[in-house]
């Protein structure tokens, strides 16, 4: 059955702490031995120590009752204990992989997941897991050895009465096994819908500004309300399959020991069996009893944490598309040669290719500018460099190695990147800035600082390089978020470093001063810069001109110039339409909007 | 003035949950049940009475029918055993199918609050929360209430039951008796207390832990990418495990205090019975109860306890649902710092005059990374002091400035996402306090500097201003974004879904949705803060033309680096540091020659040696 292959590999989990979990049974054990004596200590105070007036049997016995609680007590406390460390031991582990999982995710997985629908697997998922690996599994056991031994006791007793108090038995299995089947897609759902339900709410939060400032918090409350209903309503089918079954299942189990009563009672009468063996049978049967309910209630715990096992291991089986290949080597010292070899991609779910037989080569050292329309293929072509995401076909060379045959750390450590959105972390300025390496010396974070241009405003900031931000940079300005990101490029002194549109929402003297301190930086590296602006990339020397995901034209400024009347349309309306209006004659011809890398 | 506090948690953590105030409300959300709540006793009742019927009878069906030989009675008794037991089932039946009903229904109450009340709150409220710990109060608090709605309740009314009428028959039996059993009553109640008092604390650590968790989590997934090119992946599931090991032994540790309750009541009932056992026997030998009445007694003593046994079964989830409900509560009641003015009026349909009058704004002191002290808060820096401006109606007012000098955050206050610290914001004439803000946002559009779209197709997300916009409306609207044109070549055109954020957009297209969207819901006031910078050249000035025409009848405040794109306006206001510095046209500007022109001639700057890496 596909739900014990879940929960087996869910088991795995326990199975560093199996010692903890062995104490755990072992204390239920003693438990529920200490649970059989009491009563018996109690019926010698009765029998012999009150009835027959026995005082010394009494006081005895009733030391031995206290000396059971005790031992009882003490045990009891360890098994809850001990339950409970192993569970959430094995939900530390669980989690961690989990995170360790999405961690490494390659960006095709990440462009189709859901943050609330991962979020919701590694916390609601994982707990109900816990629920049942703890106890459950406990329990499991212990009313497993349980109802093994009743009714081993029960056919040593009298096998025929043993034959009819069981004739419910397969009764009782139908019934579970009809619950097991129809709450085990319910579940499934309900999972599911509070994933959805969590995806509307991170991003409600995700997107506060918009929903607020569109006014649509009663939208979004409707749409949150819709699925909660949605959620409720498969909660309460769940509630009705759970009420409709069980009391269904406990009435078979009952139903075996009025038929054990009923049937041996008659035998007693026609004295094919003696009466004392009738009351000690009903003892045995009522021992069969308790472990039958309890495995009746776990079956529906089983279940559910079946189902969210599921949930996990299908996170965790992701298929890692950008992987180490076995064999991979570490990209040995990087000169800087990027070169694309008939490069064709396609994302994942999309017909269409967005790149189709790029090809290339920046020689080290030299700064390569990519300029084309919105959406032509800019950041995609950047996303092959440090691996993102694997080429459909054709191959990306660094220093002649496919970066495939390497790997991703000694990979992705070459490269310095500032990504078109900026993400930065909560923490400290001083913390985000080193992102890259926790452990750099003070003065290489604020050296870096520096030549983003960011020095002066986190100086300004009363603590500095300590001041504190918030989740995505919140609390800072939109500029400001976008120097931090530079500062945290630059400070890995990358050989290959790439900017995409790094200074969009920054002004143009300050962008100015950043473009001269990267000019310095940038001496003898490789770079590729994605910029709108025309003056940036005059100099490069090379332009790649995207157009549709293909390169229109290659070549220095002249060249293109001279070549792409593409390029000439880029360059004309940047200033052939300003210069039509504006009085003053700027300094140069080059009037071109600013936006540049 | 509100602290900012990010991922350190708030400093109301030192104090325990109070348990009654938390159990009131709890209380609060059963009481429209309370006829159902009253059915589930009564079928509660029902089933303790027929599952203490079913060994009467058997012992009934051995001392009379068998012993005596009496078969048609044996049957008889059967029959009645069998319904019994049925009964029982239908009792069960019911029972589990109300409770739970009542409780999923609350659940999904309590969910739907949480989410309005989130709704309610203002930006500044979520500046200063991670997004991870207010989703865990979503998710995984109220999955504990869960667990207490589910059977708890019904656990501790059937255990409660039982309680009270073993007292009663034990009173009954033997005065003396009673008293000396329920001796160590007292003492159980004492214990239990210490122990709820113990293990407060650390049930509160417990749900605090896993909101830490929640919020490391989400903000990681969030920031995966930057991971992933940083080579952090490592240090972070470091970092990770750290925060997910405090989870961990928070609830071990409150586990050990609870588990330790159950065996030491257990041991406190089973002194209870010796005594009751040495006392009885001592009375049976002196001739003052009869034996019969000794043992009933022991009997009924340990039905007593058995119910007080099952309470402290379930003490630990009681336990972990306060403070659940305690953080459940603490969200629905924190009150939102922007609200609407009591007798706030619905904003009349907007000519359009926007004033600034003497506004000054502070988003509050910085925060360190260090343990927060009292005392030594640095002083909250104005982020803008002292703003005077009028936009007449249909005016575009450009508002440019070097970064961080407090444009984003002038616009916002036009809106009301933040209320200002002095001064008035008005628009035709009304303080924008005065009125709801629903009202005053509805006729506002804008496009913000980080372009924020959900996870929705094309289509949704252009419609988000205005949900009854047609087809052709939402087009039109494309149209004049000019992203029609890659909306049309993407297979499914305007039912493509764009992923998180617009993910699977390119960033540019994604700004070019977010002005469609803008467009679309037809404002009086619209704001554009740097809504072009991530598009390319060709394609802004296509915008352009398309901007001029339908700025023409509207207020607008457009924020630009590109300063190009602000040249047509009515108004250019040079912000530096929170001031006003200049202000004019763009011509009375740059004849001035000061800092606008500076940064313009910086624009054009063509300095083919320095500037060009
Ligand atoms: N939510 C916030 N909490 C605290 N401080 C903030 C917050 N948002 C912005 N600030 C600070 O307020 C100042 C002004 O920020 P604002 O975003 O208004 O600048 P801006 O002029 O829009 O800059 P940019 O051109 O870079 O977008 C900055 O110093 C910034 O650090
Ligand atoms: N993760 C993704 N999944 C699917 N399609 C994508 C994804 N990212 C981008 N695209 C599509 O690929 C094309 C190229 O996108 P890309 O981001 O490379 O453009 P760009 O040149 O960087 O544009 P911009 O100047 O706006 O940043 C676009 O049509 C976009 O819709
Ligand atoms: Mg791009
Ligand atoms: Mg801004």
């Amino acid at each position: 059955m596909v739900v014990l292959v879940q929960l087996r590999r869910a088991l795995i989990y326990l199975r560093p702490y199996w010692h903890i979990a062995l104490g755990s049974f072992l204390s239920l054990v003693i438990v529920s031995t200490a649970n059989l004596i009491s009563p018996q200590i109690l019926r010698i105070i009765i029998d012999r120590g009150i009835t027959q007036s026995d005082t010394r049997t009494l006081i005895w016995a009733c030391i031995a009752l206290i000396a059971v609680a005790v031992i009882r007590g003490i045990f009891s406390f360890t098994q809850g204990f001990w339950a409970e460390k192993t569970s959430q031991s094995g939900a530390y582990d669980m989690r961690n992989d989990l995170f360790e999982k999405i961690q490494t995710l390659s960006f095709s997985y990440l462009d189709q997941a859901q943050t609330g629908q991962l979020m919701t697997r590694m916390t609601s998922d994982v707990e109900q897991v816990r629920v049942f690996i703890g106890n459950g599994a406990v329990q499991l056991a212990s009313a497993g050895v349980m109802l093994i031994g009743s009714v081993v006791i029960l056919f040593a007793a009298n096998w025929k009465l043993a034959i009819i108090s069981l004739l419910t038995f397969p009764l009782m299995a139908v019934t579970i096994g009809i619950f097991v089947v129809r709450i085990r897609p319910l579940f499934g759902q309900v999972q599911a819908q509070l994933s959805s339900l969590n995806t509307v709410l991170q991003e409600n939060l995700a997107g506060v500004r918009i929903v607020q400032s569109f006014a649509r918090e009663p939208h979004e409350r409707e749409r949150y309300a819709k699925l909660n209903s949605v959620l409720l309503q498969t909660n309460l089918q769940a509630v009705r399959a759970l009420s409709n079954n069980f009391p269904v299942f406990f009435f078979w189990a009952n139903l075996g020991t009025a038929a054990a009563i009923w049937f041996g009672g008659h035998l007693v009468i026609s004295q094919q069996l003696t009466i004392g063996d009738l009351v000690a049978f009903t003892a045995y049967l009522a021992l069969l009893i308790q472990p039958l309910f309890t495995l009746g209630f776990l079956g529906s715990q089983l279940s559910r944490s079946a189902v969210s096992a599921g949930r996990i291991f299908e996170v965790l089986d992701a298929h890692n598309e950008v992987t180490d290949r076995p064999g991979a080597i570490t990209l040995p010292a990087v000169e800087g040669r990027v070169e694309f070899d008939g490069v064709t991609f396609r994302y994942v779910g999309d017909e269409r290719p967005v790149l189709s037989h790029v090809s290339f080569v920046a020689g080290p050292g030299v700064t390569v500018a990519l300029v084309g329309q919105t959406g032509s293929g800019k950041s995609t072509i950047i996303n092959l460099i440090p691996r993102f995401y694997d080429v459909t076909s054709g191959r990306v060379l660094i220093d002649g190695h496919d970066v495939r045959d390497v790997t991703l750390e000694s990979l992705r450590s070459n490269i310095g990147l500032v990504l078109q959105e900026t993400t930065l972390f909560s923490g400290s300025i001083r913390d985000n800035i080193a992102y890259g390496r926790p452990d750099t010396p003070f003065e290489q974070v604020e050296a870096a600082a520096r030549a983003a241009q960011a020095h002066d405003f986190i100086t300004s900031f009363p603590e500095g390089y300590d001041t504190t931000i918030g989740e995505r940079g919140v609390g800072l300005s939109g500029g400001q978020r976008q120097r931090i990101a530079i500062a945290r490029a630059l400070l890995l002194d990358p050989r290959i470093l790439i900017l995409d549109e790094s200074t969009s929402a920054v002004d143009a003297e300050t962008e100015y001063l950043i473009q001269k301190a990267i000019a310095q930086v940038l001496r003898g590296r490789t770079a590729f810069i994605i910029a709108h602006r025309v003056s940036t990339v005059r100099n490069a020397g090379l332009i790649l001109l995207l157009d549709g995901g293909t390169i229109a034209a290659s070549g220095t400024h002249e060249d293109l110039l001279r070549d792409s009347p593409l390029y000439g349309e880029i360059i004309d309306s940047q200033f052939g339409r300003q210069t039509g209006r504006v009085e003053e004659s700027p300094p140069t011809p080059l009037l071109a909007p600013t936006t540049t890398g | 003035m509100q602290q900012r506090a990010f991922t350190s948690l708030p400093a109301v953590t030192q104090q325990p949950v109070a348990t009654l105030p938390v159990l009131r409300r709890l209380a609060g959300y059963l009481k429209i049940y309370r006829w159902r709540l009253i059915a589930v006793l009564g079928l509660v009742i029902a089933g303790a009475a027929t599952s203490a019927g079913g060994p009467y009878l058997i012992g009934r069906a051995i001392d009379t029918a068998i012993r005596l030989g009496n078969g048609p009675l044996l049957n008889t008794i059967a029959v009645a055993l069998v319904s019994i037991y049925a009964v029982s089932a239908v009792a069960t039946r019911f029972q589990v199918a109300l409770m739970g009903s009542i409780g999923q229904r609350i659940l999904a109450r309590l969910r739907s609050e949480i989410f309005a009340t989130l709704q309610s709150l203002s930006l500044r409220y979520f500046d200063q929360h991670p997004a991870g710990d207010l989703m865990s109060r979503l998710l995984n608090d109220t999955d504990v209430l869960n667990q207490l709605f589910g059977q708890g309740i019904i656990q501790v009314l059937g255990s409660l039951f039982g309680i009270v009428g073993a007292i009663i028959a034990m009173l009954l039996l033997d005065v003396r008796l009673a008293i000396v059993s329920l001796l160590v009553v007292p003492l159980m109640f004492f214990t239990t207390a210490l122990f709820s008092q113990i293990s407060r604390r650390a049930f509160q650590r417990t749900r605090e832990s896993i909101g830490d968790v929640s919020a490391e989590i989400q903000e990681e997934i969030t920031g995966v990418r930057v991971a992933q090119a940083f080579n952090r992946t490592a240090l972070n599931r470091q970092r990770f495990a750290v925060r997910n090991a405090a989870n961990r032994d928070a609830n071990v540790s409150a586990i050990a205090i609870t588990s330790a309750l159950m065996p030491t009541l257990g041991i406190l009932s089973s002194m209870a019975i010796a005594v009751v056992a040495g006392f009885g026997g001592y009375l049976a030998l002196h001739h003052q109860a009869t034996v019969g009445t000794v043992v009933a007694f022991i009997t009924y003593v340990q039905q007593f306890f058995f119910p007080i046994q099952q309470l402290a079964n379930f003490f630990t989830t009681i336990q972990a649902s306060f403070a659940a409900g305690d953080r459940i509560f603490s969200l629905i009641d924190s009150t939102p710092d922007l609200t609407d003015h009591p007798n706030a009026i619905t904003m009349p349909p907007l000519r359009g005059e926007v004033v600034f009058d003497h506004v000054s704004f502070s988003y509050g002191s910085r925060r360190t990374s260090g343990l927060p002290e009292a005392g030594d808060e640095p002083e909250p820096e104005l982020v803008l002091d002292d703003i005077v401006l009028t936009a007449k109606p249909g005016e575009t007012t450009a508002i440019v400035g070097p970064t961080g000098a407090g444009k984003t955050t002038l616009v916002s206050l036009i809106g009301r996402l933040y209320d200002v610290t002095s001064g008035a914001v008005r628009i035709d004439g009304v303080d924008v306090r005065d009125v709801t803000r629903t009202s005053l946002r509805q006729q506002m559009g804008v496009v913000l500097q980080d372009s924020f779209l959900f996870s929705d197709t094309i289509a949704g997300n252009i419609r988000y201003g205005r949900l009854e916009a047609t087809h052709a409306e939402v087009e039109a609207a494309a149209r004049a974004a000019h992203a029609h044109e890659f909306i049309e070549r993407l297979p499914q055109g305007y039912q493509s879904t764009v992923g998180e954020r617009g993910g699977r957009l390119s960033q540019g297209q994604r700004q070019l949705i977010g002005i469609a969207r803008a467009i679309l819901a037809d404002p009086r006031i619209l704001i554009l803060d740097e809504a072009t910078s991530s598009v390319d050249t060709r394609t802004e000035l296509l915008i352009q033309d398309a901007l001029r025409v339908l700025l023409r009848d509207r207020t607008a405040f457009v924020i630009a680096h590109r300063l190009s794109t602000v040249r047509e306006a009515d108004h250019v206001l040079v912000l530096q540091r929170g001031h006003i510095v200049e202000r004019g046209t763009h011509d009375s500007l740059l004849a001035a020659g000061g800092l606008y022109a500076e940064l313009y001639r910086r624009q054009f700057r063509d300095d083919p040696a320095g500037s060009v890496p």
